[in-house]
């Protein structure tokens, strides 16, 4: 079955149709989307690179990402929310859209890997856990958001 | 020489040309610029953050920003870098637009504050290091910082925009 019906759907929605005939709607939502990404930027960065060894070296990685999760949490809310609106404006051009599509493959991975392996790992003793997997783990997280990041960039570079 | 004499002269220069005609260059730029903001706003908002007392509060806030700054500088190194770019690619149009003349002014502010901040509140840093609560003229400067710095980002964003855009401007 072809998604295609559904993403006519969501373009033929109310919120849609407003978006897309505003003139200033999409910008400003595309504002809030970017700075939701500055928020998440900060908040997976501490404890990544606490993870690397390369930054806040002597706080207990546990506390770093029980402080990080919450800005995590609500940075991803603002984000999807965002993300979803402006996504029912243009749906269709999302549907054809190749960085779209790279986009949607590689957030679900990130979103699930932040919240069960990651989330575990900085959680656990760290005298128990080996650095090769710490680093290992903060370089999985760091490459699956860059290239939710960059895929979603270039959403408005290919047509 | 004018400002926008000088950006008439950068505009018709070799360099800025092919910027600005290039299929994948200008794009790739224009990515690295908006994707440094995780590097460099995420690490500076978490410092914000922390001064505003609602993060980390049990980091002092001289590691934070001993171990964090190299990396919030490095991210805005990058960012001068693509958007000294970017304005090079496309300097006439950008320099008459209004958002882009906001993003100055606001970066500016932003970096008044940065300076008023260190060279003040922050010298006695060692009295409040752990407090989880900062003195009150750090909340300030955070707060601000914050304000301004998200100000930057939608100003930012509005440049591609070109509602405001002089007549005849491309």
């Amino acid at each position: 079955m072809s998604l295609l019906p559904f993403f006519e759907w969501c373009e033929s929605t109310a919120v849609g149709n407003v978006i897309r005939e505003s003139l200033w709607l999409f910008p400003v939502i595309e504002s809030f989307h970017l700075l939701a990404l500055a928020l998440i930027g900060g908040a997976v960065l501490v404890v990544d690179l606490r993870l690397l060894g390369l930054g806040l070296r002597r706080q207990p990685v546990a506390q770093l990402a029980r402080d990080a999760q919450p800005w995590l949490v609500w940075g991803l809310v603002v984000m999807v929310t965002s993300g979803i609106l402006l996504f029912s404006s243009e749906a269709v051009k999302c549907y054809y859209n190749t960085a779209f599509r790279t986009k949607m493959m590689f957030l679900l991975p990130a979103i699930v890997f932040a919240f069960t392996v990651r989330r575990k790992l900085a959680s656990a003793d760290e005298g128990r856990v080996r650095p090769i997997w710490s680093k290992l783990v903060a370089l999985v997280s760091l490459a699956l958001w860059c290239v939710v990041g960059a895929s979603g960039r270039w959403i408005g570079f290919s047509g | 020489m004018s400002l926008l004499s000088f950006c008439q002269w950068l505009e018709k220069t070799p360099g800025s040309i092919a910027l600005h005609e290039s299929l994948w260059v200008y794009p790739l730029v224009e990515s690295v610029h908006v994707l440094t903001l995780c590097l460099f706003l995420g690490t500076a908002v978490m410092l914000d953050l922390r001064l505003l007392g609602v993060t980390l509060r049990r980091v002092r806030v001289s590691e934070i920003f001993r171990q964090l700054m190299p990396w919030t500088a490095a991210g805005f190194a990058l960012m001068v870098v693509s958007g000294s770019l970017l304005f090079y690619a496309i300097p006439v149009r950008t320099y008459l637009n209004i958002f882009f003349r906001i993003k100055v002014a606001m970066l500016l502010l932003a970096g008044v504050t940065a300076w008023v901040f260190h060279s003040t509140v922050y010298r006695r840093v060692a009295d409040w290091d752990l407090d989880p609560v900062t003195p009150k003229w750090a909340r300030v400067a955070a707060g601000l910082s914050l304000a301004l710095w998200a100000g930057i980002v939608v100003a930012g964003r509005m440049i591609a925009y070109n509602w405001f855009d002089p007549p005849g401007v491309h």
